[in-house]
C-alpha cells in the first residue's frame, strides 16, 4: 500500500511535490531480478478525476522529460513539455480528463534513480543502483495508478519512450487500459537506436569527472560528457530539412570563417546552447540507465519473437483501442517501424486506427505544434469517450 | 447523346462530414451494402474513404467497425471523426489480418482499382465470415453502346476517367464476377443491383441485370 507522507528534499535539491512512497509493505520486483521497496514516485495531475474515476489519462515522458506537462517547470522555470496538447479546451482537455503523469523510475525529478541514497550504503546509488526496463517503469507508474484508486485508465498515451510506456501498459496491463496512444515510437529499439544510445553514453563515462559513476559523493559533474552526449542525441531529434531550414549554414555572430574550433556556425553554437541548458536540469547516470531501459525494450522477444501476441489477451486479441501515430519525416523511430506495431495489431484483429502526420520537423514533431497530430488526437480520444460513456465534446483546431 | 455519357468525376469518396444522429443521408450503393449487414457485427470496411459508410454502420447499425484506406488524407478524416481506421493497400495489406477475424468485410466499389482483384477476393471471404462487394458493371448496355459506336473507352458517370489515367484497371461485368466466384469456389448468397438513377432493380445477376446494372452489391462467403 502506499501512502502520501512527505518525504525528505530529493538529491537534486528540490523538493518534488507530489511525492509518494510506493511499495511499501510489498516490494516491486525489477525485471533484473532485483526488488524495490518504498520508494518514491513524484508525479502530477491536471484536472478532476470524475464520481467513478473513469476519465483519467496517463501521460508518458519521453527520455528526457518530466512530470511538469503544462504550467512552469520549478526546475527550469521554462513551461511544461506538452502545453501545447494538454490543458482546458486542448485535445488532451484537462476540463474533461484528469492527467497524470509521472517522473520514470531511475529519473532525477524525484522519483528514485541513481542521485538517491541507497538505504544499504548510505550514499548516492549511482551505477549501482539496479539497471531497469520499460517493463520497470510501467509496473511502478501502475502503483501510482492504483493508489489513486484508479481501477482502468481512460487513455494511455506518450511519444518516443513515452509510447513504448504505452505499449507496455496496453499490453502487461490490457484491462487497465482503454485506449492506448503510442507516439513516433516502436516496439524494440533498433541498432541503429541503441548505436546513438552507445555514443551518449560513452560520451559520459568518458568525461573524467564521471568519476566511475560516484561524482554525486565527490560533489563532481560529468557535465562535459553529458552535454555531448545531448548533442548527438538532439541531432537524432530533428529531421535534416528542419535543421536546414533552422540554421543552414549560417554564420553565428560573425561576417566570415575563422579557421579555428569556436562556433563559426549557428548550428554548432545551437548545439553547444542544448548541450549546456541540458546539464542543468538533468543526471548523467540518470541518462545512462534511461537510455538502457530503451536499449532493453523488444516488446516481441518477451512474445516468443512475435509481436502480434504480445497483443493477445488470455487468447482473445486485446481490448486495447489504438491509435498508432508516426511522423513523416522521423528518421529515428521511423513510420515504418510504426507499421509493424499495426501489423501486430491486425494480426490479432486489435481495433486499431494508424496515422502518418505529414510534417518535415522529424521526431521532435510530437512535442510541436503540429495540427494534424492535435486533430487525430481529439477526433480518436472524443471517439472512445464516446465507447466509454464519457461526454464528448467540440474542439476546434485554434 | 452526351446527356447519358456525363463525364463527371464520381469515382472517388471525396470527404464529407460523416452524417449525425438520426437518419443520416448516404448514398444508394451504400445503403444496399449496409442493409445486408446484420446489427452488432464486426465490419471491416476496406477502402472506406471518408468513413461515411463505417460512420452510418456505426451509428445506426451499432456494428463494431474498423477501416482500412490507402490515402493518408481519408485515414486523417476518419480518425478525426472517431472511426477506427489504418492506413493500408488493400493489394498488400490484407495477408496480415486473421481468418473470420470480423462477420462481415465489405469492399466498395474498389475491387476494380485491385492490383489482384482475384487474391483479394479470396482474402474478404477468409477473413470475414461474409463478404459485401459492390463494383460498377462494365457489362451496362451505355458502356457496351459507347464502344461499339465511338470505338473508344467509355466514359461515364461512375467511371470518369480517361484509360491513361484511370484508376481501375480490372474492370469487369456482372457475368464476369459471377463465374470468377464461382471459379474460385465462393458462393453468392445475394445480389442488387442499381441502375444509371440509383433505383434497386430486380435481384439476380444474369442477362438482363448485366445489361441495366451501372453496379451491383453482392453477399459473398466461402463454401
Amino acid at each position: 500500500m502506499a501512502t502520501a507522507q512527505p518525504i525528505p528534499e530529493s538529491a537534486a535539491g528540490y523538493d518534488h511535490r507530489p511525492r509518494i512512497r510506493l511499495a511499501v509493505d510489498r516490494p516491486m520486483p525489477l525485471d533484473c531480478g532485483i526488488t524495490l521497496r518504498d520508494f518514491p514516485v513524484a508525479y502530477q495531475t491536471y484536472g478532476a478525476l470524475n464520481a467513478d474515476h473513469s476519465n483519467a489519462v496517463l501521460l508518458c515522458h519521453a527520455l528526457t522529460g518530466d512530470q511538469y506537462v503544462i504550467g512552469e517547470n520549478p526546475v527550469t522555470g521554462k513551461r511544461g513539455w506538452w502545453e501545447i496538447m494538454v490543458g482546458p479546451g486542448r485535445p488532451i482537455d484537462t476540463d474533461r480528463f484528469f492527467v497524470i503523469c509521472a517522473n520514470v523510475l531511475g529519473g532525477c525529478m524525484g522519483t528514485i534513480g541513481p542521485m538517491d541514497t541507497d538505504p544499504a550504503t548510505g550514499r548516492p546509488y549511482g551505477i549501482h543502483f539496479p539497471v531497469i526496463t520499460v517493463g520497470d517503469m510501467v509496473r511502478a507508474q501502475k502503483l501510482l495508478v492504483e493508489s489513486l484508486e484508479i481501477e482502468q485508465l481512460f487513455c494511455v498515451i506518450g511519444g518516443s519512450m513515452g509510447g513504448m510506456q504505452v505499449l507496455e501498459w496496453a499490453v502487461s496491463y490490457p484491462e487497465a487500459v482503454f485506449a492506448a496512444v503510442p507516439i513516433a515510437t516502436a516496439p524494440r529499439h533498433s541498432a541503429q537506436n541503441i548505436a546513438f544510445g552507445e555514443v551518449g553514453r560513452q560520451a559520459i563515462m568518458a568525461d573524467p569527472e564521471w568519476c566511475g559513476g560516484d561524482y554525486v559523493s565527490l560533489g563532481r559533474r560529468p557535465e562535459a560528457g553529458l552535454a555531448v552526449a545531448r548533442m548527438a542525441a538532439h541531432i537524432t531529434y530533428l529531421s535534416e530539412t528542419a535543421l536546414h531550414r533552422k540554421f543552414g549554414r549560417n554564420l553565428q555572430d560573425r561576417a566570415a570563417i575563422t579557421y579555428g574550433f569556436d562556433a563559426d556556425f549557428q548550428v554548432e553554437s545551437y548545439l553547444r546552447y542544448q548541450g549546456s541548458a541540458f546539464v542543468d536540469r538533468f543526471d548523467a547516470n540518470s541518462y545512462l540507465y534511461i537510455t538502457r531501459a530503451m536499449d532493453y525494450f523488444d516488446l516481441a522477444a518477451e512474445h516468443g519473437g512475435v509481436l502480434s501476441r504480445a497483443f493477445l489477451h488470455q487468447g482473445r486479441p486485446t481490448p486495447v483501442r489504438f491509435c498508432v501515430i508516426s511522423f513523416s519525416s522521423d528518421w529515428l523511430f521511423p513510420t515504418a517501424v510504426s507499421r509493424e506495431i499495426v501489423h501486430g495489431l491486425n494480426a490479432v484483429a486489435a481495433n486499431v486506427s494508424f496515422v502518418e502526420v505529414t510534417t518535415d520537423k522529424g521526431h521532435d514533431a510530437f512535442l510541436l505544434d503540429e495540427p494534424e497530430l492535435h486533430q487525430v488526437i481529439h477526433g480518436f480520444l472524443d471517439g472512445c469517450a464516446a465507447h466509454r460513456g464519457l461526454p464528448r465534446r467540440r474542439w476546434s483546431p485554434r | 447523346m452526351t446527356a447519358w455519357l456525363d463525364p463527371t468525376l464520381a469515382a472517388g469518396r471525396e470527404p464529407s462530414p460523416p452524417a449525425g444522429r438520426g437518419a443520416p443521408p448516404i448514398r444508394a450503393d451504400l445503403k444496399l451494402i449496409a442493409d445486408m449487414i446484420d446489427p452488432g457485427a464486426r465490419v471491416l470496411d476496406v477502402g472506406c474513404g471518408d468513413g461515411s459508410l463505417l460512420a452510418y454502420l456505426v451509428q445506426t447499425k451499432g456494428v463494431d467497425g474498423r477501416g482500412l484506406e490507402l490515402s493518408m488524407d481519408g485515414v486523417k478524416f476518419c480518425v478525426n471523426h472517431g472511426l477506427s481506421v489504418i492506413q493500408g493497400d488493400a493489394d498488400t495489406d490484407l495477408k496480415d489480418y486473421p481468418s473470420d477475424a470480423f462477420d462481415y468485410v465489405i469492399l466498395s466499389q474498389t475491387l476494380q482499382a485491385m492490383r489482384a482483384p482475384r487474391e483479394v477476393l479470396l482474402h474478404l471471404v477468409r477473413i470475414g465470415r461474409r463478404a459485401v462487394v459492390s463494383l460498377p458493371n462494365f457489362g451496362n448496355w451505355r458502356i457496351r453502346l459507347w464502344l461499339l459506336v465511338m470505338g473508344r473507352m467509355p466514359i461515364t458517370q461512375r467511371l470518369g476517367y480517361q484509360w491513361w489515367n484511370t484508376p481501375n484497371i480490372h474492370l469487369c461485368t456482372l457475368t464476369d464476377f459471377v463465374a470468377l466466384c464461382r471459379d474460385v469456389g465462393i458462393r453468392i448468397e445475394d445480389t442488387a443491383i442499381l441502375d444509371r438513377f440509383d433505383r434497386v432493380r430486380a435481384h439476380g445477376s444474369g442477362g438482363l441485370a448485366n445489361l441495366i446494372a451501372e453496379q451491383a452489391v453482392f453477399l459473398l462467403r466461402r463454401y
